[in-house]
């Protein structure tokens, strides 16, 4: 954990003030950590006192300081200093680096003198402190001109030029370190374990009363009558996962495809007790060898494992309209009873609920995919959209740890609820009345992400 | 005009008039240019998958740059294919365990924090604004503010699943259906919008191919199509 480095009066000069803005510096997580609470009551009370504490710098250079940012992979440095009372709106700021001290510094940005502030950063209280309106702050990160190494110590300079005069600040130096924790993160982590154990608390419930109520999904009451009439007419139930993957962070599709095969499962089980057949065309490799396991289980599960057949999930080809065109062909070939579009969608969507559409066979689609629903809604029977897709399983196998955790993300979103209205009318206060502690306290809201 | 720009223009339009010919019915086009796209597309992303994933991400980092680790991803990828012999094929869940478990730990936050906190966070605005002259109660921003919390509000009414839909409830969820219906629409509008303009770029070029350059590329073709399709049309009616 590192704050400043090279602020010894060796590298920098000691600055009038200095002492003063030191107090500000950038508080570390760990202490944050350990007065949360104390800091969050002293900084309703100080706040006003702190604000007007607060003077612009009459000094003749910007007074610069470094420092490693906090909570992030060490790839950048922050530099602030106090707005000079010389500036206007043809003023420049121009940041220069260096590796070494005495080596020729390099401009990397250049901005007007009015602009880049510490309100701009965009990092809770709980890790900036109140942020000032007469401090400007600039964050150094690499760029394709330059790459900031980690732990490698690098100087900066500011120049302030208005066309009449140039002023330049003194040199001063920091290294970008990686940080273990991101304590920006704290407030998701405390929602974590308070949602968590909500949800704990829910599923216990749930085991103790099985009977929780859950309204109505049209959706997926019909799927039971979409499997038998496939069954009544002799042809296949066609199955879609969609075209997620399992991809991680960087994949939209992930929750909606891990739902779809959740309640594959589901249908696979209805599909083998009635003795229909089940097609289950894939775009991704991985989501098939998952899907395999599911259906497979299914049929055990539906006592049925004689009917199970390996076909049942293939694979067509990694390629969005590759995969489109061969599922519609089979669409109008093998005339499916039953079509269900479940998970992650693109453009593919209309193309394939239109084309079922057409064969009038009965379409259920689910995804959270929110420029695809439309078009689902206006080819489909019936449509799951967002989070009902999630709300499937628990819906189809009535579980009670499924049942307890929907019953869990209710109390969940009404906590949610309250919180934007109770927020919306603070900050609706705050404004009327002026009132700096109402504005702190939407502060509260407004750092939860 | 060279002839490989001659050539791949004609196979271009024949093979887009193939794909275009499903809005007539299931035929033989229809299904050469659906067995021609998916055979390329999984050759070519078979092809780019060694290069770009076993070479480029596994072997060279392995053996130029030391990357050991890279062992055991490599490790957990084989027993994928342990799914192939059915007496180790149970070793293969141990890779869908880790597959899905660090897809749901990844994705699960990242949903909570874009798709939720974020969200609460844009809905947090002040319906009033302060200015100069005092508050001003009624504002273009002010009612924006209101309506997307009442929008909020209401569509998250409708998404609560343990709670009976009766009543208040029923109605402020009806209220929500109605925002999404709206949303849903605008989606709609936006989504066909960028759809014909796409359309408009195929045209665009089908009839670029069929200038005298190209050798009539589009026209001769739509012709030999249209006399194909007819041919086989008489040939299923025979059959019949």
């Amino acid at each position: 954990m590192s704050a400043f480095i090279g602020l010894s009066s060796g590298e920098t000069p000691a600055l009038p003030g200095t002492e003063t803005l030191m107090m500000r510096e950038l508080q570390l997580p760990r202490r944050h950590a350990g007065v949360f609470f104390a800091c969050l009551v002293w900084g309703l009370l100080l706040l006003p006192v702190v604000g007007r504490a607060q003077e612009t710098d009459a000094s003749s250079a910007p007074r610069l300081e470094a420092f490693d940012m906090p909570g992030d992979a060490g790839d950048s440095i922050g530099l602030r200093w106090p707005v000079l009372t010389t500036e206007s709106k043809t003023a420049v700021y121009r940041v220069s680096l260096s590796k070494e001290q005495t080596g020729a510094f390099t401009p990397i940005a250049e901005f007007a003198a009015t602009t880049h502030y510490e309100t701009d950063i965009s990092g809770p209280w709980w890790v900036w402190g109140a942020k000032r309106k007469d401090v400007h702050f600039f964050q150094v990160k690499s760029t394709s001109d330059f790459r900031l190494e980690r732990d490698t110590t690098y100087f900066f300079q500011v120049t302030f030029s208005d066309g009449t005069e140039s002023l330049k600040s003194a040199i001063v130096a920091a290294a970008p370190h990686a940080n273990l924790l991101n304590w920006a993160k704290l407030n998701n982590f405390g929602i974590l374990v308070a949602f968590g154990a909500t949800l704990l608390v829910s599923i216990r419930r749930a085991r103790v009363n099985p009977h929780i109520f859950l309204r109505r999904i049209p959706g997926l009451d019909a799927v039971e009558e979409a499997v038998g009439r496939a069954t009544e007419m002799g042809r296949p139930v066609l199955y879609l996962t969609g075209s997620g993957d399992f991809g991680g962070s960087s994949d939209p599709s992930s929750l909606a495809t891990i739902a779809a095969t959740v309640i594959l499962s589901d249908v696979a089980k209805r599909v083998a007790t009635y003795g229909a057949e089940l097609r289950v065309p894939h775009r991704a490799p991985i989501v098939m060898a998952v899907c395999q396991e599911m259906v497979r289980e299914a049929y055990f599960a539906a006592g049925r494992p004689d009917t199970y057949r390996e076909d049942t999930n293939f694979f067509i080809s990694g390629d969005q309209f590759a995969y489109t065109a061969a599922v519609d062909g089979l669409i109008l070939r093998e005339k499916p009873a039953a079509n269900f579009f479940m998970g992650y969608y693109y453009a593919e969507s209309l193309l394939l609920a239109e084309t079922g559409a057409t064969t009038g066979a009965i379409q259920i689609a689910g995804t959270d995919a929110e420029h695809q629903l439309p078009f689902f809604i206006t080819t489909c029977d019936y449509t799951l959209i967002g989070e009902e897709l999630y709300a499937a399983s628990a819906y189809l196998s009535r579980e009670p740890v499924l049942v307890g955790t929907l019953r869990g993300q209710d109390i969940g979103k009404g906590i949610l609820l309250c919180v934007m209205v109770i927020g919306t009318v603070a900050i609706t206060l705050g404004e009327i009345f002026s009132v700096p502690w109402v504005k702190t306290l939407f502060q509260l809201f407004n750092d939860v992400k | 005009m060279s002839a490989e720009v001659v050539i791949g223009a004609w196979v271009a339009v024949g093979l887009s008039l193939c794909m275009y010919s499903f809005l007539y019915k299931d035929n033989p086009f229809f299904k050469f240019g659906e067995h021609v796209f998916v055979g390329v597309s999984v050759g070519y992303l078979l092809t780019i998958t060694y290069y770009q994933v076993m070479t480029n991400k596994l072997y060279i980092p392995m053996t130029q740059q030391g990357k050991r680790w890279l062992l055991v991803p490599a490790f957990l990828g084989l027993l994928l294919l342990a799914r192939f012999i059915p007496s180790i094929a149970w070793l293969s869940r141990i890779s869908f365990a880790f597959l899905l478990g660090i897809s749901s730990g990844l994705a699960i936050p990242r949903q909570i924090s874009s798709f939720i906190l974020k969200q609460v966070e844009g809905t947090l605005k002040p319906l009033v604004t302060v200015g100069d002259g005092g508050v001003a109660w009624m504002t273009w921003a002010g009612l924006n503010a209101l309506l997307v919390l009442i929008g909020v509000v209401s569509v998250l009414f409708y998404f609560f699943f343990s709670l009976e839909h009766t009543g208040t409830v029923r109605r402020i969820a009806r209220v929500g259906i109605y925002f999404l219906m709206v949303s849903f629409g605008a989606a709609f509008g936006y989504t066909v919008m960028a759809r014909m303009s796409l359309l408009i770029g195929r045209f665009d070029e089908l009839m670029l191919y069929a200038s005298a350059s190209y050798g009539y590329a589009t026209p001769v073709l739509l012709v030999a199509m249209i006399v194909g399709l007819w041919w086989w049309e008489r040939g299923q009616e025979r059959k019949t």
